[in-house]
């Protein structure tokens, strides 16, 4: 391909506007998850009852989306690749939903 | 050159004919110019060569299985033993066959030229994409040979964490790898199909094979990922007891259903989707017309992938799930129906008042149609939550879902196979032989799933290998058919091996057809195109071509 003549860059745009991400940004990263990791620990000793795995799933959710945006570089890119990962999202919500369905129902009228 | 009413059939002379000095198979030599290519079209042909493989050994199972329940007894194998024969049916031909049939060998060669490309977005993902298979597929055969695996192809829990000891994560192994060749193949698909398209190759003048495809990769990319995490964890309970699925520790085994039918149900979409991207070409080029209705065709694809995921639980109507649940995906499996009867319907309109003619792939894309609807239309009386009750685990299920994988989907690769086989390899197939094939192919399939309807109808369970003495008369027609329907699947093998060296020179459009992969040499060169085509007409648009045609002959004369 490097010897095709693509003057308005139609092959590859997402070289356009290649967004270079600092070092310093990864950095901030890092220490990001090393932080909510150690959030996670912490509040695995604190007794919530049931909010317990919920706040270790919101950390780690927020850990994610820590992951997908800065990391992978999904916040500098095209709203095609925005619509890539979201399609996952999407599709992960779909299972869990779709199968909730199933557990919160399953007990209605048997007790 | 001669064109009569009853063929489109237009070859070269052959007296003076030839195959084009350079093209993709003589380029480089070696079986190691094979084994290390990027070249699209050479890792579609060693995909083809390793399927036809594995359909074979799949096959062979399942000529054991119709073989055993010639009798009512159990006389050929003991009762494990069957079960092992099903599930290596079902793995093999399923993930191994099924999967990647259509996408893998037809999708590989013809995506990159039907856009104007000189090659899919990743070649090497390509080339790894088919030693992933082949890594998938020696555990596979591992399984096999060390003592088999009897689960079934769906590795239901409690039965594969709890009470067996076969070769459960051997085959998990193997399915789970060649999961990662499945979501590369759709990776490269959806990739090249966004990036690479020719000048003016637009989304709307993509040939429908395309769209079909782009359909099923996004299937693969988003389905295969939890069938390959579920899998994971079956072997974690199996090895550890991490108790995700065994309700002593918490967990569910309806879960695990949950989570394979998720990808599972889907799964069928990934396998029938490009064999309806293939009936779609197939039937545009045979009646001279372009696809009615091209937009709805296209975007039924799109919508039976969505569709697709919101399903999966008409698995399990009768597992344990809530009846409120049940209810909702009863009614959403109904919505499925619309898609697949848009496209069938749009097939039947392109072929209103079109110039129909016979040919070899014509006659399986009407045994596609014809078959598939019977298939479609069964299932939704599967769908329909009262008659569930009845017909499940019923020889009912597995004569629905034969005819729609089999009845359906290897019609379609067979029809596409003998399609754009003189384009693969630059010769034709023996027409009348195959003519042959595809009829005997036909008798053969119903004399085996017919029957099977009616079976399961009167309640026939699926995957025992003994039966009442009264069932006989239409198992024994079964097994007959299954005889026929093995004929029907040799006699391609035989003549299209025949034809590598004695078929007649195809020469560039043997078939008068409007796609970009007709207008270059066949067998293509490696870089497809000489130059960049710049795509300025519609697909199938067959007045285009004629014009085409015509300015070529006062060229030459």
């Amino acid at each position: 391909m490097s010897e095709f003549h693509d003057p308005s860059n139609v092959v590859n745009p997402e070289h356009a506007d290649h967004h270079i991400i600092s070092p310093v940004t990864y950095g901030i990263v890092f220490l990001t998850l090393l932080v909510f990791t150690g959030v996670t620990v912490g509040a695995a000793y604190v007794d919530l009852g049931i909010l317990n795995p919920v706040v270790a799933l919101a950390i780690a959710s927020f850990k994610a989306v820590v992951v997908i945006l800065f990391f992978m570089h999904v916040k500098y890119q095209s709203k095609l690749i925005k619509l890539t990962v979201a399609a996952g999202f999407f599709t992960f919500l779909v299972l869990i939903t779709m199968t909730l369905s199933d557990y919160i129902s399953r007990a209605w009228g048997l007790w | 050159m001669s064109t009569t009413s009853t063929t489109i059939v237009n070859l070269p002379d052959q007296r003076t004919a030839r195959i084009p000095k350079r093209n993709y198979l003589n380029n480089e030599d070696g079986l190691l110019s094979w084994l290390f290519t990027g070249d699209h079209k050479r890792i579609a042909i060693l995909y083809l060569i390793s399927i036809t493989f594995f359909f074979f050994i799949g096959g062979a199972f399942a000529g054991l299985i119709r073989l055993e329940l010639l009798t009512p007894q159990a006389d050929l194998v003991a009762s494990d033993t069957y079960n092992k024969f099903f599930s290596m049916h079902g793995i093999i031909m399923i993930f191994l066959f099924l999967v990647p049939s259509v996408p893998a060998t037809l999708g590989n060669f013809l995506i990159p030229i039907m856009i104007g490309a000189k090659d899919l977005a990743f070649p090497k993902v390509n080339l790894l994409s088919w030693y992933l298979y082949w890594i998938g597929g020696l555990f596979t055969l591992a399984a096999l040979v060390l003592g088999g695996v009897d689960t079934g192809w769906t590795f239901t829990t409690p039965l594969s964490t709890h009470y067996l000891n076969t070769h459960v994560v051997t085959a998990a192994t193997g399915v789970f790898i060649i999961g990662f060749s499945s979501i590369f193949t759709g990776l490269n698909f959806i990739v090249t199909l966004h990036r690479m398209r020719a000048p003016g190759m637009t989304w709307f003048r993509l040939p429908l094979f395309c769209w079909s495809n782009y359909a099923a990769s996004i299937l693969m990319v988003l389905g295969t990922p939890v069938l390959a995490i579920t899998l994971v964890l079956v072997a974690l309970e199996r090895l550890v007891g991490i108790g995700v699925f065994d309700p002593t520790k918490g967990g569910d085994p309806l879960l695990f259903q949950h989570l394979f039918w998720f990808y599972s149900h889907p799964a069928v979409y990934i396998m029938i989707l490009p064999g309806m991207g293939v009936i779609s070409e197939v039937i545009s080029t045979f009646s001279r017309k372009r696809v009615f209705g091209y937009t709805a065709v296209a975007f039924s694809s799109v919508a039976i992938a969505l569709f697709g995921f919101f399903v999966w639980a008409h698995h399990m109507f009768i597992m344990g799930v809530s009846n409120y649940s049940a209810l909702v995906f009863s009614l959403l499996t109904m919505l499925v129906a619309v898609p697949s009867a848009i496209k069938i319907f749009n097939w039947a309109f392109t072929l209103q008042k079109g110039s129909i003619t016979f040919e070899t792939p014509m006659l399986y894309a009407f045994g596609f149609l014809g078959l598939f609807t019977i298939g479609g239309m069964t299932g939704v009386f599967l769908g329909a939550l009262g008659m569930d009750i009845h017909l499940t685990e019923t020889y009912f299920i597995v004569a629905h879902f034969h005819f729609v994988m089999v009845g359906g989907m290897l019609m379609a690769f067979l029809a596409g196979i003998h399609f754009w086989w003189p384009k693969m390899t630059g010769r034709m197939y023996p027409e009348s032989l195959s003519k042959l094939a595809a009829v005997t192919t036909f008798i053969g399939f119903n004399l085996t799933f017919l029957p099977q309807f009616i079976l399961g109808y009167l309640g026939m369970p699926r995957r025992y290998h003994a039966y009442p003495p009264e069932f006989q008369v239409l198992n024994v027609l079964s097994t007959a058919g299954a005889t026929v329907l093995g004929i029907g699947y040799m006699l391609p093998l035989l003549y299209l091996g025949w034809s590598l060296k004695y078929g007649a020179i195809a020469g560039n459009n043997p078939w008068q057809a409007t796609g970009l992969e007709w207008q270059i040499q066949s067998p293509p060169l490696t870089e497809n195109f000489i130059e960049t085509p710049i795509m300025d007409h519609e697909a199938y648009d067959y007045e285009w071509l004629a014009h085409k045609t015509a300015q070529e002959v006062t060229t030459v004369g």
